[in-house]
């Protein structure tokens, strides 16, 4: 029986089996060049559309007319104008709103997590607040805190509470019966089994939250500028769109999601850093 | 190490002072109105070494949670060192069938654990030469600034016997410390507990579903059986100190296993 990739053995048996393993063609390709290959399809259907005249050009501008967009954009922000004063404007109110998520959703998920009453009494709240949908706040946060920051950062903080709850209350519950036993035969108290059990065991979990969290976060501050007006880089997009300026929607978008990726990737460095032995884990022990 | 059973017969369960003492102990839990324990009586000596042996349900990991002090009896006496066990105690050393070593701590720093626990980080710190000393009795020399997955399952085992010894406990409670070794491994660190166990003097309580391990390891064996959890059956094992693999095949060997083989009948299985 000939494997399939195989050349069919034509060598006498004296001599050392090596054959040479084929790999599929696609997969011998750098990662680089694959990705490149994406985006070039991509932006040539793109063109194809717009050229076509299957659309208007003012409800999906060209490719050229987005990238021209986009250095200019780029340029005014580079200059310190106008633009860079908005997004430091969502870059604040993204920081704050994930930073309140944090120290609130945090709190509640030890709380939750780690007492009886919490999870019989608090959680069921929260699950019924996180079922609604929080945009609906908006207008609510804009009548209490005005059209300054504040009831931006109350938004989005909002919507990043609960993934770091239910993120902080998952992993409290995820030392396993071992170890909690380990620690109660060693006479650990109920602050030691926490902080150096439950909350360690714990962390994958807790950045699980707050990677969601830090999605969206940006997503609650860019709402609320749309439904609470501002100077931030929302409100930018709203004029730009009230005014048809399609491309210049595209290329904000564009660079907001650059700040969006600069929070996760952050959040992925300080998991990397402190959560070290995470990753390989469950490889060892089985040998 | 003050024994002279280096080649001796073993010097009998009964000789050495009594270490732990179980007298009429009983538990039913009230959820469920079930027996799990009743009337159990045992006395571990000092230096001696037992085994109990049972089907699963026949109440063993009850009594092995009252003897570390995590949950109360409901009748009779348990005194370890002349004073009731009234909870977790560090005259108490445990181990179980999983390492439960910490990845977010290097070897040392889980063996000197239960120091920072009960008396905090400095006494940790200072705890670290002892703990050196421990890794070099169980053959870890070189490995305490080595992260648990870097260990292998043996290995990891052995950390968890430094864990253990490192308050210097009275009693060494092993709840089937090796089953999740192969049989190799399992061999080879059962040859070890003795060695550890029989450098430091150590009164061992084993909980096992094997029984070769129970006999090539113990001075005493407990027959359990359940409905309810009971001590059956009480075997001396009379071979000689210190044991060795060789033994398995020796036909004493071979009428101890069946006489507890025989013991453990099928009611047991039920």
């Amino acid at each position: 029986m000939n494997a399939p990739h195989s050349a069919p053995d034509t060598r006498d048996a004296t001599q050392d089996t090596v054959w040479v393993e084929t790999v599929p063609l696609i997969d011998r390709i750098p990662r680089s060049v694959q990705m490149a290959f994406v985006f070039v399809v991509f932006v040539a259907l793109w063109d194809v559309v717009t050229r076509s005249g299957l659309v208007s050009a003012i409800i999906l501008p060209t490719p050229w007319e987005t990238a021209r967009d986009l250095v200019f954009v780029g340029r005014n922000l580079i200059s310190g104008d106008y633009m860079l004063g908005a997004l430091w404007i969502t870059i604040k109110e993204v920081i704050y709103g994930f930073a309140l998520a944090i120290a609130i959703g945090f709190t509640l998920g030890v709380i939750v997590g780690e007492t009886a009453f919490g999870e019989r009494a608090i959680m069921p709240y929260l699950v019924a607040i996180d079922t609604m949908p929080k945009v609906a706040f908006a207008p609510l946060f804009v009548a209490w805190l005005g059209f300054d920051i504040h009831s931006k950062v109350a938004l989005a903080a909002f919507i990043a509470t609960f993934p770091i709850v239910v993120g902080t209350a998952a992993g409290l519950h995820s030392a396993d019966a071992n170890a909690r036993m380990l620690f109660k035969t060693m006479g650990a108290s109920r602050l030691q089994t926490l902080l150096k059990l439950k909350l360690l065991t714990g962390l994958p979990q807790i950045f699980t939250g707050l990677k969601i969290a830090a999605v969206g976060v940006m997503a609650g501050a860019i709402t609320g500028e749309f439904l609470g007006g501002g100077k931030g880089f929302g409100e930018l997009i709203r004029v730009a769109a009230s005014n048809l300026n399609t491309p210049r929607v595209f290329s904000l978008i564009l660079y907001l999601s650059l700040v969006g990726l600069a929070l996760y990737a952050f959040v992925t460095w300080v998991q990397r850093t402190f959560v070290f032995w995470h990753k390989d884990q469950v490889i060892r022990g089985t040998d | 190490m003050s024994t002279a059973a280096a080649a001796t017969p073993m010097p009998g369960a009964t000789t050495g002072a009594p270490v732990y003492e179980l007298t009429g102990v009983g538990k039913t839990y009230a959820r469920n109105a079930l027996t799990a324990l009743e009337g159990v009586n045992l006395t571990l000596t000092k230096g001696s070494f037992s085994a109990v042996i049972g089907s699963s349900g026949c109440g063993k990991s009850t009594l092995l949670k009252i003897m570390a002090g995590l949950i109360p009896p409901s009748t009779g006496r348990v005194t370890l060192q002349g004073r009731p066990v009234t909870g977790p105690r560090r005259d108490i050393g445990m181990m179980f069938q999983q390492a439960t070593l910490f990845p977010w701590r290097t070897t040392i720093d889980n063996i000197v654990l239960p120091i920072e626990i009960r008396d905090g980080k400095n006494a940790a710190r200072a705890a670290r030469d002892r703990a050196r000393e421990l890794l070099e009795l169980v053959g870890l020399k070189g490995f305490e600034n080595v992260y648990p997955n870097e260990l292998s399952g043996g290995m990891a085992q052995r950390a968890a016997i430094c864990r253990m010894l490192i308050t210097e406990p009275a009693v060494l409670l092993l709840d089937e410390p090796f089953s999740a070794l192969d049989e190799l491994s399992r061999d080879f660190m059962n040859m070890e507990l003795q060695r550890i166990c029989r450098s430091r003097e150590a009164t061992a309580f084993l909980v096992t579903h094997s029984i070769p391990e129970a006999v090539i390891l113990s001075d005493v064996v407990y027959v359990m059986k359940p409905r309810p959890g009971r001590i059956a059956e009480v075997i001396e094992i009379d071979l000689p100190r210190p044991r060795t693999l060789d033994m398995i095949t020796t036909p004493q060997f071979g009428h101890l296993v069946d006489k507890i083989r025989s013991r453990l009948d099928k009611e047991a299985f039920l």
